[in-house]
This record gives C-alpha cells, structure tokens and sequence, in this order.
C-alpha cells in the first residue's frame, strides 16, 4: 500500500468503514511509514479540537434575541 | 409461509410528532423545535458564513421559511436535517451576495489541491489543549477554519462540528456520499496543515 492508497482510504479508516480486506493493509502501512502515522494522529486532533471546542459563544442574552426574533418573523407574534 | 417479523415498535423521532402539530397550526410545539435547533443552525451559519450579524439574520430566515414550508416537509429525512439544508443554502446565498466571495458554490472548491497534500509531518506534541490556553486556542481554531474555501469548511461544519452522519451531511447539501467524503478528506487535510504550523513540536524541545 503507498501513502496516496492510505489517504484515500482515511475517511473511512476513521469512520470504521474500510474494506475488512483492505484494513489489515492500511494497519500495516501505519505501522511502517512514520509520515502516515502522523497524519492520521493529527488529522484525528484536527477534528477532535474543533469538535470539543466551541469556537463561536452563544450567551444568553444572543439565545433570547435570536429566539424572540425568530418567534415574532414566524407566527407575527401572535 | 413464514411470518414477516415486524418490530414491534418503529422508533419515531419525537420531532415527528412536534412537526405534525406545528403543521396543524399549534404554535407552541413549533416554538419546542425553534429552542431545539436554534443554537445549531445559528452554529452552522456563522461556520459558513463567519459573520455574526448574518448568522442571525439566517438563523432567522431559515427557521421562517421552515415555517412556511412545513407542509412539503415529508418526513424522509430527520427535521434536523431539513432545517440544516435550508440554513446552509441561505448561509451560501449570503456569501454569494457578498461581492469580497468568490468560491460560494459546493462545486468550485473541488480543482484546488491546494492544502490536500500532506506536507507537515512534524507531531503534536504536547497536545493542543497543552500548549494554548482556552482563549487564544479558539482564536488559533476561528482564525484556522476562516482560512478554508467555504465549500470545505461546510462540509467540515456539518460532519465533524455538528456530527451529522456523512448521508445526512449528503442530504444537507444535496451532494453524493463520495463527493462528500472527497471534500471532508481534503477539508480536514487542509485544516490538519494550517494548525500544524501552530501545534507541531517546536524544534530543541524536551530531549527524551
């Protein structure tokens, strides 16, 4: 397996979704090739860092306008 | 001839039941579905679009026009999902508006191989969450997915922020599920190299 095959094969590595004939393939390349190692590990903290972290806040005070603002366009506030 | 087992019970999303109020007229279970989902299809616009007045302004149209089409919502897809799709293609109508965007279609960020090769193989050591405090973390991460063409960070939005499964983030954007998989590949590959530049190990680190 070259690292281009492993790449294409990553979405469903993490997905738990590849080929049951090819996974023992990609294990083996991962355990080889120390820059597909990396990649995998890094690309799992890409998502793992946007997933945890909540980049943009909702306050309170944002929730209530938006959600009297949404109620007032939908029904005219009745 | 055998049986055909039926389940004994079809599990129905509860918001099956708050739709079908809603459609017959009562507000308040519409108002259930808005609480719900409001902090999410604000989330989504202001990943695609990065603009928080607009995101308001989406959230807003989005959940209206829900309202005015609740009668062709069908009920194939989860009401989550439905809401998802009209958010983002009112979020990608906003940016197409905005005369500074040029890549505002799910299709036009496709020719760029830009980001999508591996380039940086230098690890993350300590972990991100190691070596930046929560405030300039977000700043690094705000500042990182800004950087990607929107039809990426889109995609990125819905199946790794929001965890949408990738056909349901197919259905949200009306795209086949490989060319959804091809776009999440190369967003998180693009966003891995970005942050890298951030959160590799610094060369004369700690010897072991």
């Amino acid at each position: 397996m070259t690292c281009t095959d492993f790449l294409s094969q990553l979405t469903d590595y993490f997905d738990g979704q590849v080929d049951p004939t090819l996974l023992a393939e990609v294990q083996t390349h991962v355990r080889e090739c120390h820059h597909c190692e990396v990649v995998l590990d890094t690309t799992r903290k890409t998502i793992s860092v946007y997933r945890e972290h909540e980049i943009y806040e909702f306050p309170t005070e944002l929730r209530e306008r938006l959600h009297t603002a949404i109620m007032k366009k939908c029904t005219g506030g009745r | 001839m055998p049986a055909i087992q039926s389940p004994d019970a079809i599990e129905i999303h509860p918001d099956v039941a708050l739709v079908e109020r809603a459609k017959n007229g009562d507000t308040a279970a519409f108002e259930q579905l808005v609480r719900q989902y409001e902090r999410q299809i604000f989330r989504v616009a202001q990943h695609i679009t990065q603009n928080r007045e607009d995101a308001e302004d989406i959230a807003q149209d989005a959940f209206l026009k829900a309202y005015e089409k609740l009668d062709q919502f069908q009920g194939n897809s989860k009401f989550s999902t439905w809401l998802v799709r009209i958010a983002v293609n009112e979020s990608l109508m906003r940016l197409r508006k905005r005369k500074t965007s040029k890549t505002v279609s799910m299709d036009q960020d496709v020719q760029t191989e830009d980001g999508s090769i591996p380039r940086d193989f230098a690890e993350w050591r300590p972990n991100p969450e190691q070596l930046y405090g929560q405030s300039e973390l977000g700043d690094i991460l705000r500042k990182t997915i800004q950087g990607l063409p929107p039809g990426f960070r889109t995609v990125f939005t819905l199946r790794d922020v929001e965890n949408l499964s990738t056909e349901e983030t197919a259905e949200a954007l009306g795209l086949s599920v490989p060319a959804v998989k091809s776009r999440l590949l190369r967003a998180r590959l693009q966003l891995r190299e970005r942050l890298s530049r951030y959160f590799k190990q610094k060369d004369g680190g700690p010897k072991p």
